[in-house]
């Protein structure tokens, strides 16, 4: 557990005046993750909202190293970072202890960013990936990803006459991520502050690499007023929308359980993106949405159980 | 300085003979044919604790190049090696490399890019890489490829330069042909190339720096213009690199190699290992009396216009082979240069474009020869009947 005191020591890395929507997720997340070390950190961004937000040049909201390549790389851009940071500690030409941590939206994490992310993992590297999900993607528009839940409606898969939005589910990154046996993997809500900053400090603790699924909201994509972020990032942790896993060394295990889980359309309907769900027709998609959501806490719950 | 003791490589092993004396601090690189023995042979070389140089065994060349941004933004020297649709998937982050102005230095073993597949030389790889920002040096045979490397690293890091350099060798002609290479002992290298020092390190976290802003109307333009004016210093600085490596290694590289040219009429221009059956074919012509000559740019990029016009001006025809196709109808990449070139040559000589070699097929001398009767045709009637021309192929 974290405690408020002890972070209020540590230096803000993300500093004010950075140009994303006050009300925006991405920024909540990254100052929580980084609350998560007192070392240096080195971060790394894929192309995205928190990238083009704080870094036009000739202006930089970091006060720590920082680098942006491109979209789909920034685990392998980080790799490269760490791996020279090695090297050159190795031969005594760097001596503090640094941290590495890439930042990706859930574009450039659950779709084209996946293969550089699955790779960096494979090899080992002493770095924590965080993708900042907000469920599509936003920074070119609220076009569908593999993120977008069953429902949402999307620039790119829009709801219509014909169609209630996305079809399908999301992917289950969690677990392609724990797939991978790394040591650390979590899925936390920026709403959960305290949940988050300790499954950073767990994350920037491990040796060897480290991943968060953060919830980072997106009120111009998901159309709520900005001002109910946390509100809102709350319900999709008390409806069970959005479980607080982490999985250690293989073991999975809920971090935090509502006493009881909200109807998950208590969540829905606080946002523009599923409105049309409310309409008649659609009430067997609102209620595959709550069996969606309760088939995946029960597979939680299970694997929970058997990794215990 | 060199041992005098040839020794039996490849144009791959070459190259990794480099590495291991350049010892760079990082090599993040994925297997392709045919470079995929370049990274072999280092990875033997880190396996065996002959380098303390850390292997990032990449998934992919698209991962290979980002790794090496972020390596090589840390201030690390970075290397990394590849071909053919490797260079192709890292293309995106081949630009970013060059704009973030960072000294990565990559063997490209030219390789037909697919399709169809085909995995042997010709230079539609790198050609198409042009304009990507990249030094380019095309080497003739195994021992130029090992040479090539080392003096790259000391162009890549010359701070009125930090441009990243691709040394290119023809796949499987150079790379796989075993040759008597001169390796020129191991201090003598690490002192050629010596310490590399980043003046802004992403690992200097007393002094952080943001690489890879979103920069846009009011900044690009000046960051690209300061991108072409690096590739502008380049020429004026790689003859001073040059001359420091021939005096150290007692070589005489230079931006272009001259074949024969000073009281030749007509030549001809071609890249890497051709020049090697070209060079035959001129001695030979030359024993029956013919003023024939051949130029070989060793540097395409930057691209030294100026010797090249010196060189060629006084011939009266010109034929260039281009081994890839630009699909312009009017030649090849390198025949579009030279032909640009030379308009500012007072003489203008007569031109003409061969493409010759894609996918790997030979070239003999009798083709060569060929080319250079066609030229001796140009001479004599002052006309070209055909300005772009296919060698060696089936009709």
């Amino acid at each position: 557990m974290a405690n408020i005191k002890d972070l209020s020591k540590i230096p803000e890395r993300l500093t004010g005046g950075h140009r994303l929507c006050s009300g925006c997720g991405a920024s909540i997340a990254v100052r929580q993750v980084l609350m998560g070390t007192a070392d240096p950190v080195v971060v790394g961004a894929s192309t995205g909202c928190l990238e083009v937000g704080t870094t036009i040049y000739p202006f930089t909201a970091w006060d720590t190293p920082f680098i942006h390549n491109a979209f789909e790389n920034v685990a392998a851009t980080i790799s490269g970072v760490e791996t020279a940071y090695r090297a050159l500690k190795k031969k005594g030409k760097i001596k503090k202890n640094i941290k590495f941590v890439a930042f990706g939206g859930d574009g450039g994490t659950y779709d084209i960013g996946l293969q550089s992310l699955s790779g960096a993992l494979e090899r080992g590297h002493n770095m924590v990936y965080i993708c900042y999900t907000n469920e599509a993607y936003m920074n070119t528009g609220v076009q569908r990803s593999g993120a977008t839940p069953r429902g949402a409606s999307t620039t790119t898969a829009p709801a219509g006459k014909e169609s209630y939005g996305k079809h399908q589910l999301r992917k289950d990154l969690l677990a392609i991520i724990a797939a991978h046996n790394i040591p650390y993997a979590a899925q936390a809500c920026i709403s959960n502050w305290n949940d988050l900053v300790t499954k950073s400090q767990k994350a920037f603790a491990t040796d060897g690499p480290a991943f968060i699924n953060v919830l980072a909201l997106c009120h111009k994509g998901w159309r709520y007023p900005g001002q109910d972020t946390i509100s809102i990032a709350k319900l999709a942790v008390e409806t069970g929308y959005w479980p607080l896993v982490e999985v250690v060394d293989g073991k999975w295990r809920f971090t935090y359980k509502p006493k009881t889980r909200k109807p998950v359309i208590e969540f829905l309907k606080t946002q523009g993106r599923f409105k049309h769900l409310f309409k008649e027709k659609n009430k067997p998609v609102l209620e595959q949405i709550q069996k969606d959501v309760d088939r995946h806490w029960d597979y939680l719950e299970k694997l929970a159980q058997a990794t215990s | 300085m060199s041992n005098k003791k040839l020794i039996p490589l490849t144009g791959d092993q070459a190259v990794a003979e480099a590495m291991r004396q350049i010892e760079p601090d990082v090599v993040a690189a994925y297997p392709i044919t045919p470079a995929t023995e370049i990274v072999m042979n280092f990875s033997q070389f880190v396996a065996d604790g002959r380098v303390a140089t850390e292997l990032i065994p990449v998934e992919s060349e698209h991962s290979a190049m980002s790794a090496c941004v972020g390596s090589a933004a840390a201030g690390a020297r970075t290397m990394t090696a590849t071909s053919a649709n490797g260079l192709a998937l890292m293309w995106e982050i081949v630009y970013i490399a060059a704009s973030t102005r960072l000294p990565i230095v990559m063997p490209v073993v030219n390789r037909a890019l697919s399709g169809p597949l085909n995995i042997h030389c010709d230079h539609s790889d790198t050609m198409g890489a042009r304009d990507s920002g990249w030094i380019q040096i095309y080497a003739e045979d195994a021992q130029e490829a090992y040479e090539n490397t080392i003096v790259a690293m000391r162009i890549a890091e010359h701070n009125k330069i930090l441009l990243p350099v691709m040394v290119c060798q023809d796949g499987f002609i150079t790379s796989h042909a075993v040759e008597g290479v001169d390796i020129f002992p191991d201090g003598e290298v690490k002192k050629f190339v010596g310490e590399y020092k980043i003046a802004h390190s992403l690992l200097d976290v007393d002094n952080p720096v943001t690489y890879g802003p979103l920069d846009l109307q009011d900044f690009y333009f000046e960051h690209k213009r300061q991108q072409a004016d690096a590739m502008k210093n380049a020429l004026e600085i790689i003859p001073e690199v040059l001359r420091e490596f021939n005096d150290t290694f007692k070589r005489s590289h230079d931006l272009v190699e001259e074949y024969f040219l000073a009281d030749a009429e007509v030549g001809i221009i071609v890249l890497s290992s051709t020049a090697g059956t070209a060079k035959t074919v001129v001695d030979s012509l030359r024993k029956k009396g013919l003023k024939v000559g051949l130029l070989r740019p060793r540097f395409f990029r930057p691209f030294p216009k100026e010797r090249i016009i010196k060189a060629l001006s006084h011939l009266k025809a010109l034929a260039v082979l281009d081994r890839s196709d630009s699909f312009a109808a009017e030649g090849g990449p390198l025949f579009s240069e030279i032909r640009a070139a030379m308009y500012e040559s007072g003489q203008r000589p007569l031109i003409t474009d061969y493409i010759f070699g894609l996918g790997g097929r030979d070239i003999f001398p009798q083709d060569i020869e060929k080319v250079f009767k066609d030229l001796e045709e140009i001479k004599k009637t002052g006309k070209v009947k055909s300005l772009v021309n296919y060698l060696g192929v089936r009709d």
